[in-house]
């Protein structure tokens, strides 16, 4: 198993410190933070420096890697598991590909990192929690290093340490606000989003351990190297099986059909959260995996085909359902589930540059739009804040108990949600900063020349557009709508008039989140740089080229971006003749419904999706556990089959049996004995003890003549 | 008289002095009375640590015998026999490690009658020490019979409101199946002449025909002890009434006799058998996996979900022995320890908060983690342990029992393994489940009530042996798998597969 460690020269030697170094701000928070009694500031610096510092490692490990041509390098740590032929190990990997997603990781994850301590400093005021503030760090941190131990490992069950891991974290994020719901009142919503995602995951988890045990039993191994050697003389069935079971873990991870329904309720989680886990990082770790498992894929093009074919399928799906919402931060949820489809479709296709390179750019994209997404929510907070304080010192008069009673029935005091945007219009005015950021974000996202996601998803269509025609159309029509919902997004958001007097009063947010996002923002304009489509400019493809076996390298089509180009525009003017040109009024109806009908209907509603799981799994799986603990488990076998059938005939024949040998006055001094208790038995139970009892005592005294009568008299 | 100055007569029996101190103190004294009982235990896992220094983990064998002549009639050989391998040395370890934690939750826990409390308890300490070191039948029944005494009195006074059904059911339920496996102990005495277990395993083979009834009737005692589903109608009851202390050690050891029993008796005694019944024990198992996961979705009452689980995680156990490969018993000897730690953890945490609230009805918390961070934090760690996540012990368990397992020769099938595999989804379902309505979502009623106070000192220091166990094992099992390593290789290659 162990394969000797090149030596080389680099940095090599910090790989484990792309892990300690977050557990390191975690465990400095998490046991000084309450003795030392650290500030706000004092928890973000060290939990930022904590994930900077993966950064630097990461840095110095990429650039060791380049030093050495892209030689592939691997650093033990520990031996893990050593039982006979399984031996598994913390061994880190080094190569091309490990170090990019490492990058991402660790750039991406201390932006947010940082723009999270202006975030949650007002989150956790407005919910009036202020103390819960270290341990979102604590959990962020805790994020950081399992998506290290995830990027890094190298054998599959490593990867898998870091994959159930970051799916803890992720648990423990979406519920970070675990007593209410996204509206801050009293409720379980939160949770269950938290556990619905824990649970979904857990079954792509399972067919990620079956082709784990496939992969053992037939290849010999959880070594990546090992695993793809082995592979090319195996049967392709178990190729196809184990490549098809680890799509269920994808699917999971990634949130494609049918398992991504826990995506869009891990909103629930504060915005830094839905930017850095469920945008930007986390759920690419299933196109990570693909692209890791490429040399297992191509041997099997028929799985290939499944691949992308979920992927083109969750990418168009999801888009239809993004046009119907109106949360800001749902949409922008079913748009990452509708590019993640991209990504898998490309990995799917053997696009794996394609894949890793929209990865990279729409981390960037997404989580700008994310959070700038929490700077709106934070601003109409802050207006919605500011009226209320109004409201509240014009009638300062009121007793509680009256002003609670206007509190139900008046319609100014109603519950405000906002991440609404039919709540919203008008935005640009008041927080012009992260208008200009949102703007930019949209333009990357739609496909717009020259920023960054045109590069990155024009190529995942073109290689479409030469392999596999429907894929390509499906991807196509996907892009349109993305452009589509986009626009209505921003018309919806920062055009037309104030819906809502929190809109009007919206403030802007402060530097320290608006800074980060100004990173963000230049990266998504730029980010298209790593890969463009001229000869001598496939950076991103020639350095994936170190480790992945294919790469290939297209230059641009005019007729495919020309085609998406033209599409992505006409979508932005479609929405602008529907939302743009009259903006939307308090209170009206959204202008598709009526055209659209039925169709509008379930985009709305997600297609009915949830409710068709609660339908198939969910209830009868309830009922079934129900009925099982109640009617098999208690009332049959325990209640009926053990104290009826069993203790009545076995306590009527030893009251027939045994009536001339027991001593009922020792029997009943012995259940006294028992306690107080006792009384509070039933009589008849009582008697049935007693007849137990006695029975017993015989049963161990027969025992014991039996054997030494046998020793005995042998 | 040699034999009361082996390593492993004063590991088993040391308990005893302290027993006897305590019979002759006044009753009233009863933090003298619990800081004997401590010393003792303590005592006693010091004791088990130096034995460990003494033994060698590259020896598969049987090691610091103590092998005398006890009972010699009518050409009868029965030994005082008490060894120690790899097998059993983590079991040895575990028990002398969970009895001063017990010990330390019942001290504000127990007040009435304190001295019989203790006195059970170490009582009950030197029968399960026996039943893992004692290598004669003879020897090892009566050390097996010897242990439902103490726990049915523990169950019995100082249980909940049915305390006497369920002492009287544990009680019952262990001797009806205990009774066989004498007669089949019985009938091995007679056929080999001896009761030592290594000289029976020398002296070859049996009878295929007989192995099957000898194997049936072994299986009856320890079945019921595991308990394997059908068979686990005691254990909620029994769970539920009896107190803290009694429930970590019943689910924490007591449980392990059953399955240690399949490994140090049936496997090497009925090779033959044993490979027969592979595939028959997984079909079991997988049912109880899936069954138990099912059953404790559905319950109201905390205590009983940990209890319903433990019969989907000893479900686990029974399939990793029963593959009868290397990673496959490997990994149900380390999940005994983990179930040990994980759903002991679980007992001591709810019997924690029990002790503030007195009601373990699931719905009528909410919010826990707010009011008692500490203790949601660590029930959170303990959950996750219990619920397999990589990492943490449960992992390391569960996945080389199912890697075995699907690969396993001797259940010929990889559905079992695939199958029992949903029952980790399951895991998460009833063990989220239990920490949400628990620990999270708005405060209940009784959160809301209840001036709850989170852990402090004493509690802390209960738990916290456990939490390190847990990071250790998840993280680096190394040391744990090299002391098992060559007698479960022994023990595999021994049988005809």
């Amino acid at each position: 198993m162990h394969l000797s460690e090149t030596v080389t020269s680099g940095f090599f030697f910090l790989a484990p410190w792309l892990v300690f170094a977050p557990l390191t701000g975690l465990l400095i928070n998490l046991i000084f933070g309450k003795w030392f009694k650290f500030s706000e500031k004092m928890v973000g610096t060290v939990a930022s420096l904590a994930s900077g510092a993966a950064f630097v490692v990461s840095v110095l490990l990429a650039y060791s890697v380049s030093i050495n041509h892209g030689e592939m390098v691997r650093w033990r740590l520990a031996e893990w598991i050593h039982v006979g032929t399984l031996q598994l190990d913390w061994t880190f990997r080094m190569d091309s590909l490990s170090t990019t997603m490492m990058l991402v990781v660790s750039g991406v994850g201390t932006l947010i990192h940082i723009y999270a301590i202006g975030y949650m400093h007002e989150d956790v005021r407005f919910k009036k929690e202020e103390g819960r503030f270290p341990r979102f760090f604590i959990f962020l941190n805790l994020f950081i290093a399992a998506m290290m131990i995830l990027v890094s490992g190298d054998s599959y069950m490593m990867l898998f340490v870091g994959w159930e891991g970051v799916g803890l974290c992720s648990f423990l994020l979406i519920g970070f606000w675990y007593e209410m719901d996204t509206l801050a009142r009293p409720s379980w919503a939160n949770s269950n989003a938290a556990k619905k995602a824990f649970i979904t995951n857990r079954v792509g988890d399972f067919g990620f351990l079956i082709a784990g045990f496939l992969m053992f039993w037939y290849l010999g191994s959880f070594q990546f190297d090992q695993v793809f050697e082995a592979a090319k003389s195996a049967p392709p069935e178990i190729i196809v099986a184990i490549t098809l079971f680890m799509l269920v873990g994808v699917a999971g991870k990634s949130a494609q059909i049918p398992l991504y329904i826990w995506l869009p309720d891990a909103m629930a989680g504060p915005t830094p959260v839905s930017a850095l886990i469920h945008a930007a990082t986390m759920v690419t770790a299933g196109v990570y995996l693909v692209t890791r498992s490429a040399e297992i894929y191509t041997l099997v093009p028929q799985a290939q085909y499944i691949v992308a074919m979920v992927g083109a399928g969750t990418a168009l799906f999801a888009a239809t359902i993004a046009v119907g919402q109106y949360d800001i931060k749902k949409v922008l949820a079913y748009s990452t589930i509708s590019q993640l489809g991209f990504m898998v479709a490309a990995v799917g296709m053997g696009a794996y540059v394609a894949g890793m390179f929209h990865l990279i750019t729409h981390a960037f994209f997404k989580a700008l739009l994310f959070l700038s997404a929490g700077s709106v929510i934070l601003g109409m907070e802050r207006g919605h804040h500011h009226l209320a304080h109004a409201h509240h010192e014009s009638k300062p008069a009121k007793g509680k108990k009256s002003s609670k009673e206007t509190h139900d029935d008046s319609h100014h005091d109603e519950i405000f949600d906002p991440g609404d945007m039919r709540n919203m219009g008008g935005l640009r005015k008041t927080m012009p900063v992260t208008f200009w950021l949102y703007i930019i974000g949209t333009l990357a996202l739609a496909g717009i020349f020259p920023f960054a996601g045109f590069w990155s998803k024009d190529e995942i269509l073109l290689d479409a557009s030469l392999h596999f025609t429907s894929i390509y159309w499906q991807l196509t029509l996907a892009a349109f709508l993305t452009a589509f919902y986009m626009g209505r997004q921003i018309w919806m958001v920062f055009f037309g008039e104030p819906r809502h007097a929190a809109a009007a009063h919206a403030e802007e947010s402060p530097k320290v989140m608006t800074v980060p996002l100004m990173v963000l923002a230049a990266l998504s304009i730029l980010g298209g740089a790593l890969n463009l489509p001229f000869e001598g400019f496939h950076n991103l493809g020639h350095w994936l080229g170190y480790t992945l076996a294919e790469v290939e390298s297209l230059p641009l089509d005019l007729k495919v971006a020309g085609i998406s180009t033209v599409l992505a525009l006409a979508a932005i003017l479609t929405s602008w003749l529907l939302y743009g040109r009259n903006p939307l009024k308090a209170g009206q109806i959204d202008p598709l419904k009526r055209p659209l009908g039925f169709i509008f209907t379930g985009m709305e509603n997600k297609w009915f999706v949830d409710e068709g799981y609660f339908a198939i799994i969910i209830n009868p799986f309830k009922k079934l556990s129900q009925f099982l603990a109640d009617v098999i488990d208690w009332q049959f076998w325990h209640d009926f089959v053990h104290d009826t059938v069993i203790l009545g005939t076995y306590n009527w024949l030893s009251e027939i049996a045994l009536d001339h040998y027991a001593d009922q006055k020792g029997i009943d001094a012995f259940a006294n004995w028992l306690g107080t208790a006792t009384q509070s038995v039933s009589a008849t139970l009582r008697k049935i003890q007693n007849g137990f009892v006695r029975s017993y005592a015989l049963s161990v005294m027969l025992g014991v003549v039996l054997i030494l009568g046998y020793l005995i008299f042998k | 008289m040699k034999f009361l100055f082996e390593p492993l007569t004063l590991l088993t029996f040391f308990p005893l002095l302290g027993v006897i101190v305590l019979l002759f103190m006044n009753s009233e004294a009863k933090t003298a009375i619990r800081w004997v009982a401590m010393v003792t235990s303590l005592l006693t896992f010091g004791i088990s640590l130096w034995v460990l220094s003494q033994f060698n983990a590259s020896n598969p064998d049987l090691q610091l015998v103590a092998k005398y002549s006890w009972i010699n009639v009518a050409g009868w050989n029965i030994y005082y026999y008490l060894a120690v391998d790899g097998l059993s040395i983590l079991l040895v370890l575990l028990t002398a490690f969970l009895t001063p934690i017990s010990l330390l939750s019942t001290w504000t826990a127990v007040e009435e009658r304190v001295k019989d409390f203790m006195i059970f308890f170490l009582l009950l300490e030197v029968g399960m020490m026996g039943v893992f070191l004692a290598q004669d039948l003879f020897m090892f029944y009566v050390f097996w019979e010897f242990t439902l005494v103490p726990m049915y009195f523990l169950i019995g006074l100082w249980g909940g409101p049915r305390r006497i059904y369920a002492a009287v059911k544990f009680f019952l339920y262990t001797m009806a199946g205990s009774i066989l496996m004498l007669v089949a102990i019985l009938w091995l005495g007679i056929y080999g002449n001896t009761f030592s277990v290594p000289d029976l395993i020398a002296k070859g083979s049996i009878p295929t025909g007989i192995q099957w009834w000898l194997f049936l009737a072994f299986t009856a005692a320890f079945a019921i002890k595991v308990p394997m589903w059908p068979l686990h109608s005691w254990l909620p009851d029994a769970h539920v009434e009896a107190p803290t202390a009694g429930s970590v050690i019943l689910a924490g050891v007591l449980l392990k006799m059953g399955t240690y029993g399949f490994l140090r008796f049936n496997i090497p005694l009925f090779p033959e058998a044993t490979v027969k019944a592979a595939p028959w024990i997984a079909l079991f198992a997988t049912i109880g996996i899936i069954y138990g996961a099912a059953v404790s979705y559905a319950q109201k009452d905390v205590k009983k979900l940990v209890a319903y689980s433990s019969v989907s995680h000893l479900g686990f156990v029974m399939l990793g022995m029963f593959a009868l490969n290397v990673q496959g018993v490997s990994g149900a000897i380390l999940q005994m320890i983990n179930h040990g730690l994980s759903t002991g953890a679980l007992f001591l945490l709810i019997g924690m908060v029990y002790e503030q609230t007195h009601t373990r009805e699931i719905k009528v918390y909410g919010g826990l983690w707010k009011v008692m961070p500490i203790f949601g934090t660590i029930m959170l760690i303990a959950s996750l342990s219990s619920m397999g996540l990589p990492g943490l012990n449960g992992f390391v368990g569960e996945f080389t029992i199912l890697l075995g397992a699907f690969g396993s020769k001797a259940i010929g099938s990889p559905w079992y393994a695939g199958i029992s595999a949903i029952g980790v989804i399951m895991a998460a379902v009833y063990i989220l489940y239990m920490f949400q309505k628990m620990f999270l979502g708005p405060a209940g009623e009784i959160t809301q009530h209840h001036q709850l106070k989170d852990l402090n000192w004493r509690e802390l220091l209960t738990v916290t042996p456990l939490l390190i166990l847990m990071f250790w094992i998840g993280l680096y099992p190394a040391p744990f798998f090299n002391l098992i390593a060559p007698a479960v290789e022994k023990l595999i290659s021994a049988l005809p597969l």
